[in-house]
């Protein structure tokens, strides 16, 4: 037994030790290609935009300039939802992979999507709300039920929450909610012809009114989520041991539970349900920067945006002059990589 | 001690032969009831939604009718409008309650149906693709979701397949196709316009409102191919349930088998969702319902099929004049399944079988 793990440790120390050194240089080049990448989504789309135009209208803005125009009034605010929704779901998708300890934890395969679908169609249709600020509620409260039914439902049992018995009961709550939700859009034209656009979740045509409305819930649930690292880090040996070291686990995980709904309820409601961007980022940050959650989750908050605009900038290129929205392009993206990570051999240890 | 506990063992051997033959009578004979009675239940509620309607049709004259002595008017409304729907209610069933209960056995994980690891939505997908992309109606939309089914069927099988195949791999394996497949549907639906979407939803519920003679024959013609190979392959089921080294120690081609059989199950979803599209739950629930009424171990696919059918014909009723508004089969086939899910998720759970 010590023969078997001596060499590991001791092999394991001066790797931990070089991710370490690696966590500002990773945290550094992220930012520049996110400065990049939102550059690029200010400049491209069906007109392009010179570069130094862009430029132009952030510093001297000329609205008798048709591309400054576009820039500011359609590309800016498009660019920086953009921003704060891969942020929000990088690091709801790492939290919920440390608190659930399970790699396959993201918030479209848990049903946690679903249940905010399901909320704010509820939303259109019985109550008639029509505004962001109004679905806001009715994503938390949607993503609130759904959470905990999925963690509740799948932590059953004497092994606990394993990835099979969490993805199924994620794709079983799935399909739960979206029977209601067809039910509830098959007699109403009208709520169905408002729903249809933001289920496929978009940064398309939301203005700055409704990332103000969002501001507060994701700066809310990012900060909570920020210092929670050395809880989920205690949290990963396991609960017993957690508990014998000193740590209050209920609290990390309603804690952790508070952060994700507050991320994805916000994101959900402001861009509609975009999927495997949180299963995704925080497997990239984990090759990047080691395990350890206090470095995981800011990497994971920078990796997000750069994930979800450079997917927002493929849709607009690749069907111009239509556009495919982000969450079709994730989708299309982050399934290999679901896959892949199914293929692997051991599934269990995180 | 040990001299008791050897003379209770042989008495308990010498016993031991016929208490097996009594118990396998048992569950046998239970078994063939809960058949009949499922049968009986099916007869009538068959019955009701022949004579219900807005042209109701006393019993006497609806038996004179399908014995072919009807009034013009009798004859046109039950062998060509009530019968068709009725009949293709019940095969759709049958399949997917037969093709549930299989991947179910196969996965040997109760959650594991045609609905949620990916195999609907793939035939959603083709569908979809069919009506709000190619303007195709009718048979067209059939065909497309039946090619929907298989690629994704065939895609789960290939990407899950590593040197063999396990079944929580298959599981996940869907689940992430079952995404993408999501993913399609979405798309299309927000690149059509509304009254074509509408149409596309409705199908995508499930309905039985296009159902006709013409919709019915290949359907029945796919039965009749598929119903008796899947119960022929019962026997191969029963012997996979005890795992691959027993299945190949008892001369088994575990592999052979489990393809024929995923094959069939896979085919039996697809014909069922291309005549009717993707009616939610009822693979999923027949298997599981199935198995409390036998209070059977093995794949009982017989009843599952039974119940399927039993499912499919009874919402279909329910939902066409329970309410003043008439609903599409799929919707009340998802209010009963959804909440028998989510009793499933916890009970298999709890029991330590949910993976």
């Amino acid at each position: 037994m010590v023969l078997t793990t001596t060499p590991t440790a001791a092999r394991r120390a001066p790797e931990q030790a070089s991710l370490r050194g690696r966590i500002t240089p990773v945290l550094l080049l992220a930012a520049g290609a996110v400065v990049l990448l939102s550059l690029a989504s200010l400049a491209i789309g069906a007109r392009s935009v010179p570069l130094s135009t862009v430029l132009q209208a952030l510093t001297q803005y000329d609205p008798s300039d048709t591309d400054q125009l576009v820039v500011i009034t359609s590309r800016l605010p498009r660019t920086v939802l953009g921003l704060l929704v891969g942020a929000a779901l990088g690091l709801a998708g790492c939290a919920m992979q440390g608190v659930t300890r399970n790699p396959l934890a993201d918030p479209g395969i848990l049903g946690v999507n679903g249940g905010a679908s399901l909320a704010i169609v509820l939303g259109i249709s019985v109550f008639g709300v029509t505004t962001t600020a109004g679905y806001v509620w009715f994503a938390f409260a949607g993503a609130a039920v759904a959470s905990v039914l999925v963690y509740s439902v799948a932590a059953l049992g004497r092994e606990g929450a394993t990835p099979v018995k969490l993805a199924l009961a994620g794709a079983a709550l799935t399909a739960f909610f979206g029977a209601f939700t067809t039910a509830l859009l098959l007699g109403d034209r009208q709520t169905f012809d408002q729903f249809r656009f933001w289920q496929v979740g978009s940064l398309n045509g939301r203005d700055l009114g409704v990332t103000a409305s969002v501001l507060p819930s994701l700066l809310v649930g990012g900060l909570l989520a920020l210092v929670l690292g050395r809880g989920l880090n205690t949290l990963a040996l396991g609960d017993d041991v957690a508990r014998g070291l000193g740590a209050r686990v209920g609290l990390i995980r309603a804690g952790t539970a508070v952060a994700v709904v507050l991320l994805c309820g916000s994101a959900t409601a402001a861009a509609g349900p975009v999927g495997f961007v949180g299963l995704t980022i925080p497997h990239v940050a984990r090759a990047l920067v080691g395990t350890d959650y206090r470095r995981l989750l800011p990497t994971s908050m920078l990796l997000g945006p750069i994930l979800l605009l450079a997917a927002d900038v493929v849709g607009r290129v690749i069907a111009r002059p239509a556009e495919v929205q982000v969450a079709i392009v994730t989708a299309l993206l982050g399934a290999p990589v679901f896959v892949v990570l199914v293929r692997r051999h051991r599934l269990a240890g995180l | 001690m040990t001299a008791y506990a050897s003379t209770r063992l042989a008495a308990r051997s010498r016993t031991g032969a016929p208490t097996v033959r009594r118990v396998r009578r048992h569950a046998r004979t239970r078994s063939t009831t809960v058949c009949l009675g499922l049968v009986v239940a099916l007869v009538v509620v068959a019955g009701a939604g022949l004579t219900l309607g807005d042209y109701p049709l006393p019993l006497g004259q609806l038996v004179a009718t399908l014995a072919g002595h009807g009034s013009t008017a009798s004859s046109f409304i039950v062998l060509d409008l009530r019968l068709p729907r009725v009949l293709t209610g019940l095969l759709v069933g049958v399949c997917f309650g037969l093709s549930g209960t299989m991947f179910q056995n196969l996965l040997r994980n109760p959650l594991a149906s045609p609905d949620i690891i990916g195999i609907s939505y793939g035939a959603s997908a083709g569908g979809v693709l069919a009506i709000l992309l190619l303007g195709w109606t009718g048979m067209a939309v059939s065909g497309a979701a039946l090619s929907g089914a298989l690629v994704s069927a065939g895609l789960i099988y290939a990407l899950a397949w590593r040197g063999g195949l396990s079944g929580y791999r298959f599981v996940l394996v869907g689940v992430g196709v079952s995404a993408l497949m999501l993913a399609v549907v979405e798309y299309l639906m927000t690149r059509a316009d509304v009254y074509e979407a509408s149409a596309a939803l409705v199908w995508l519920t499930g309905s039985l409102n296009g159902s006709s003679t013409t919709q019915l024959h290949p359907l029945a013609v796919a039965c009749l191919v598929l119903v008796p190979l899947t119960l022929l392959t019962g026997r191969a089921l029963l012997v996979l349930q005890l795992g691959d080294d027993v299945a190949a120690s008892v001369g088994l081609r575990v592999e052979v088998a489990r393809l024929a059989a995923i094959a069939l199950a896979v085919l039996l979803a697809a014909v069922a969702t291309a005549a009717a599209g993707p009616v939610g739950f009822v693979a999923f629930v027949a298997g599981p319902v199935a198995r409390r009424l036998t209070r059977g171990s093995g794949p009982s696919l017989v009843p599952a099929a039974l119940v399927g059918a039993l499912v499919v014909v009874l919402s279909d009723v329910l939902g066409q004049h329970l309410l003043p508004v008439e609903l599409p089969v799929g919707v009340v086939t998802a209010a009963v399944g959804a909440p028998y899910l989510l009793f499933l998720l916890v009970r298999s759970n709890r029991a330590g079988v949910g993976g």
